[in-house]
C-alpha cells in the first residue's frame, strides 16, 4: 500500500509537469508559424480560435483521424518505434528542469549529465526513421542529422563544462543558484552564442535543417511517415526545441531566478521567470527561422568542427585559469 | 528493497537478454540496436548501484555517440550479406575457432577476477583513502583520477591522441581538381582583380586565359 501511496503521488506531479509542456509545445507552434509569418508580411495562422491559437490543435486532431501507411518495405518495428523514441526522449528530459529551488521532479546531482545523455540520444529517433523507411531520402536525410548532431553535441558538450567550472556542481538547481549574483550570459557571453547557434543545429532548425532541406530531400527522415506519427516527429521536434531553450536558460540566463532581486521582481515567482526565459530564447529560434539562409552541408561541418570546437576549447583554457589564478575556483 | 530488486531484476534481464539477441538475430541493424539496449539497461543498473556519474557517462560515450558510428558502418557497408557469408559458406568458418578461443579466455579472465574478489580480497589494492561516502561520486573521481592516476591518465589520452592521428593519417587522400571554398580569397577578392575592361577589334574576339 505504501509503495502504491508513492507511485501515485509521483504519476500526479509527472502528469502535472507533462500536460503543460505538451500545451505549449503546441502554443510554441502557433507562435513559431505567427513570428514566421509577420517576418513575411504575411498574417500567418489566424482563424481556429482567439489569433489562431487553436491552429496547432485542429492540426493535431486532424491527423489523429488520418490513416497511418506503413510501406510495405519498411522495416516495421523499428518503423514505428522511431516516432515513439523521439517524443519519449523529448519528454523525459524536463523531469530534471529546475521550476523553483523545490519545484523539481527528480533532483538528481548528475542532472545537466542526465539532460546532456538524454538530448544526444535523440539522434536515434531520426536514424531509425531514415533506416527503417527504406527509401533513399529518408536514409540520406538521417545519415546527414546523425553526423550534425554528433559534430555539434561536442562543442555543446565543451560548453556545459564551461559552466560547470564555473558552478562546481553537476546540479541543476546548484547550477541556477551560482548565478545569483551575476547571470553566466555575461562572463560567458561568446559561449552563450555558441551554445544557442549549436542547439539550432542540435534541434535540425534552419538554418541547419539539412535533414529534412526539401529542396533536395522530399521531407528527410519524415519521408515515409504520416498521420499521427508525422506528427509525434512533429512534436516531438517542437518539444526538443523547448527542451533546449530550458537548457539555455539553466546554463546562462539564470533559470528560475529574477533579473533584479529587488521588490516588483520579486513578487513574480520563480516558474514565471524560468518561461518568460524559454520564450525568449524561443522567439530568438523563430526569427532566425525566418531571416537566415540554409547552411551548405560542408560549411555546417566545418562551422562545427573548425570554428566552435576550438573556440570552446580555447574558452575552457582561459576559464579555468582565470579561476585558478584569481582564487576563484569553486570548492565545497 | 522490493522495489530495488524489482528494478534489478528487471534491468538485468532486459541486459542478459539484449546482448544473446546481439549475437542471435539475422539482421545486423537489429544486433546494434540491441547493442543498444544493452548499454541503457546497463547504465541503468550502474545507477542503481549508486554509479550515477559512470551510468550517465555510458550513456553519452557509448550509445550517444559510439553506437551512433556502429549503425552508420554497419548501415553504410552491407554487413549483412558478409556475416551470412561467413555463417554459411565453407571457406570463411575458420573464424569461428578464433572467435571462441577469445571468448574463452575473456569468461577465463572474468571468472578469476570476479572469484578473487569474492575469496581472497587481499590480493586487491583497493584505495579507501578518500571518505567515498561524504563526498558525491563526481567529486570523488576527480580527487582520485587527477592525481593519484594521473599518469594512467594522461597516457590514456596520448593513446587515444594517436588512435585519432592515425586514422586521420591512414584516411586522409589529397584530391586534385576538387575546387574548395576559402573565405580568406573571397573576402579579399577585389573588383581591380576580377573585372578587366579591353578593347575588342571587331570580328576578333578575345582570348581570357593570357
Amino acid at each position: 500500500m505504501e509503495y502504491l501511496g508513492i507511485l501515485f503521488d509521483q504519476i500526479y506531479k509527472i502528469l502535472f509537469l507533462l500536460v503543460p509542456v505538451l500545451v505549449s509545445v503546441a502554443m510554441v507552434v502557433w507562435l513559431d508559424r505567427r513570428v514566421w509569418a509577420f517576418v513575411q508580411k504575411r498574417q500567418g495562422p489566424n482563424v481556429v480560435g482567439p489569433f489562431g491559437l487553436l491552429q496547432t490543435i485542429a492540426d493535431a486532431l486532424k491527423y489523429i483521424f488520418k490513416e497511418i501507411i506503413i510501406p510495405s518495405s519498411s522495416n516495421k518495428v523499428i518503423f514505428i518505434l522511431a516516432p515513439i523514441v523521439t517524443m519519449t526522449l523529448a519528454l523525459i528530459a524536463w523531469a530534471v528542469i529546475p521550476f523553483s529551488a523545490t519545484q523539481v521532479l527528480a533532483d538528481i546531482n548528475v542532472g545537466i549529465l542526465y539532460l546532456f545523455a538524454v538530448s544526444s540520444l535523440g539522434v536515434y529517433g531520426i536514424i531509425m526513421g531514415g533506416w527503417a523507411s527504406n527509401s533513399k531520402y529518408p536514409f540520406l536525410g538521417a545519415i546527414r542529422s546523425a553526423a550534425q548532431m554528433v559534430s555539434y553535441e561536442v562543442s555543446i558538450g565543451v560548453i556545459i563544462i564551461n559552466v560547470l567550472l564555473c558552478v562546481g556542481s553537476l546540479n541543476l538547481n546548484d547550477i541556477v543558484i551560482a548565478q545569483q549574483n551575476l547571470w553566466f550570459v555575461i562572463p560567458l557571453f561568446p559561449m552563450f552564442v555558441i551554445f544557442f547557434i549549436s542547439a539550432l543545429a542540435e534541434t535540425n532548425r534552419p538554418p541547419f535543417d539539412l535533414p529534412e532541406a526539401e529542396a533536395e530531400l522530399v521531407a528527410g527522415y519524415q519521408t515515409e511517415y504520416s498521420g499521427m506519427m508525422y506528427a509525434m516527429f512533429w512534436l516531438g521536434e517542437y518539444a526538443n526545441i523547448l527542451l533546449m531553450c530550458a537548457m539555455g536558460a539553466i546554463l546562462f540566463l539564470g533559470g528560475w531566478l529574477s533579473p533584479l532581486e529587488i521588490y516588483p521582481f520579486t513578487l513574480v515567482p520563480g516558474p514565471i521567470w524560468l518561461v518568460l526565459k524559454i520564450l525568449l530564447l524561443f522567439l530568438l529560434f523563430a526569427l532566425v527561422k525566418a531571416i537566415v539562409p540554409r547552411y551548405r552541408y560542408d560549411q555546417l561541418m566545418k562551422l562545427g568542427w573548425k570554428v566552435f570546437l576550438p573556440l570552446s576549447l580555447i574558452w575552457v583554457v582561459l576559464t579555468a585559469s582565470y579561476l585558478f589564478y584569481f582564487n576563484l575556483l569553486p570548492v565545497n | 528493497m522490493i522495489a530495488h530488486s524489482i528494478f534489478f531484476y528487471t534491468f538485468s534481464i532486459i541486459a542478459i537478454v539484449s546482448a544473446i539477441m546481439v549475437t542471435a538475430s539475422k539482421n545486423t541493424v537489429h544486433s546494434v540496436f540491441f547493442l543498444i539496449l544493452d548499454f541503457i539497461s546497463i547504465s541503468c543498473l550502474f545507477i542503481m548501484i549508486g554509479a550515477e556519474f559512470l551510468g550517465m557517462i555510458m550513456l553519452i560515450v557509448y550509445v550517444g555517440a559510439v553506437a551512433v558510428l556502429f549503425l552508420f558502418v554497419v548501415m553504410m557497408l552491407n554487413v549483412a550479406q558478409q556475416k551470412n557469408q561467413w555463417f554459411s559458406s565453407e571457406a570463411s568458418s575458420k573464424h569461428i575457432p578464433v572467435g571462441l578461443i577469445i571468448s574463452t579466455l575473456i569468461f577465463v579472465e572474468l571468472i578469476i577476477v570476479v572469484g578473487g574478489w569474492k575469496y581472497k580480497p587481499d590480493l586487491f589494492d583497493i584505495n579507501n583513502s578518500l571518505e567515498l561516502a561524504k563526498v558525491s561520486n563526481t567529486h570523488s573521481l576527480g580527487q582520485v583520477l587527477y592525481t593519484d592516476y594521473i599518469h594512467v591518465f594522461q597516457i590514456s589520452g596520448m593513446i587515444l591522441l594517436v588512435a585519432m592521428i592515425g586514422a586521420i593519417v591512414l584516411t586522409f587522400r589529397k584530391r586534385v581538381g576538387v575546387k574548395t571554398q576559402s573565405y580568406i580569397k573571397q573576402i579579399s577578392r577585389e573588383r581591380s582583380d576580377g573585372v578587366s575592361v579591353l578593347n575588342v577589334e571587331s570580328n576578333k574576339g578575345v582570348k581570357i586565359d593570357d
